[in-house]
């Protein structure tokens, strides 16, 4: 079996750890930290976390030539800000806030069951969908 | 899960940039939630295994956690369903829209210092942060 697809599912099972375990799987923690009315801290410091490991790690990792399994780095190119970088953020920002979801910690959380998980689920793919058809990125 | 404290976020955001990182040095990809699952929908040949393996990854990841410590699957929040649909339409375009969410852009794309993440990330906090304040103050 291709190995990337062997690392990939070990890549998911730690990334889904990581977000139980800093309680990112609760949307109460995620508006915990956007409501600045009883502010939360703790989604800052798991990106304070995160961006520390991985801008360690990706500094050693680019030292090599290539990835382990497969021919180049694919490091983005663009740089232009764009209507669309900006306009998508700002709608990604505004759902985040509504539900206190983004995709990982709902994948993470699919099995738990919840008809909340689901939904969030269904309309995002559709989202993207729409995206997809209507936007040229 | 009542207070977190300060070390399980830093544990945990830590486990999530190794785990990002690890993407990065086996298959020189950006680890990238929405951009990952995107891929699913009208996939190239030979570019749908890893996808899905990853998505099944943080699936199967959860669960058994969960079965661990079911605390962390205890919802607190009471929006509506009609808020999360609206909410989930929202994450899915911009997130395509925007070629990134909270780990693209957030974790892998300000680590490298790349100029259109930090801005991306810059709006959607400031968007997410405004949102929540008009939600608190229209229906919390």
């Amino acid at each position: 079996m291709n190995p990337q697809i062997i690392v990939a599912f070990v890549v998911g099972l730690l990334f889904s750890a990581g977000l139980c375990l800093s309680g990112m799987t609760l949307p109460q923690n995620i508006i915990g930290f956007l409501w600045l009315g009883d502010w939360k801290p703790a989604l800052m410091l798991v990106m304070i976390g995160a961006t520390a490991v991985y801008t360690v790690c990706l500094r050693l990792t680019l030292r090599r030539g290539k990835p382990m399994f497969a021919a180049k780095f694919e490091l983005p190119t663009n740089r232009r800000i764009t209507w669309q970088l900006v306009g998508g953020a700002a709608l990604f920002g505004i759902g985040w806030g509504l539900g206190g979801y983004c995709g990982g910690p709902a994948l993470a959380s699919l099995v738990a069951g919840h008809i909340e998980t689901l939904v969030f689920l269904v309309t995002m793919f559709a989202g993207m969908y729409a995206s997809k058809v209507l936007i040229k990125t | 899960m009542g207070d977190l404290g300060v070390y399980r976020p830093l544990l945990g955001g830590a486990m999530i940039g190794l785990a990002a990182a690890l993407m990065m040095l086996t298959s020189g990809r950006i680890c990238g939630i929405s951009g990952i699952s995107k891929g699913l929908l009208g996939y190239h040949r030979g570019d749908f295994a890893w996808r899905f393996a990853f998505v099944a990854g943080l699936v199967i990841g959860g669960t058994v956690y969960g079965l661990a410590d079911p605390s962390v699957f205890r919802i607190s929040t009471d929006r509506p369903l009609g808020v999360i649909a609206l909410g989930g339409l929202l994450v899915g375009f911009g997130t395509v829209t925007c070629n990134g969410c909270t780990s693209g852009h957030g974790i892998c794309g300000v680590s490298r210092l790349s100029r259109r993440s930090i801005v991306a990330t810059v709006t959607f906090v400031g968007c997410g942060m405004l949102t929540a304040a008009v939600y608190h103050f229209l229906a919390g």
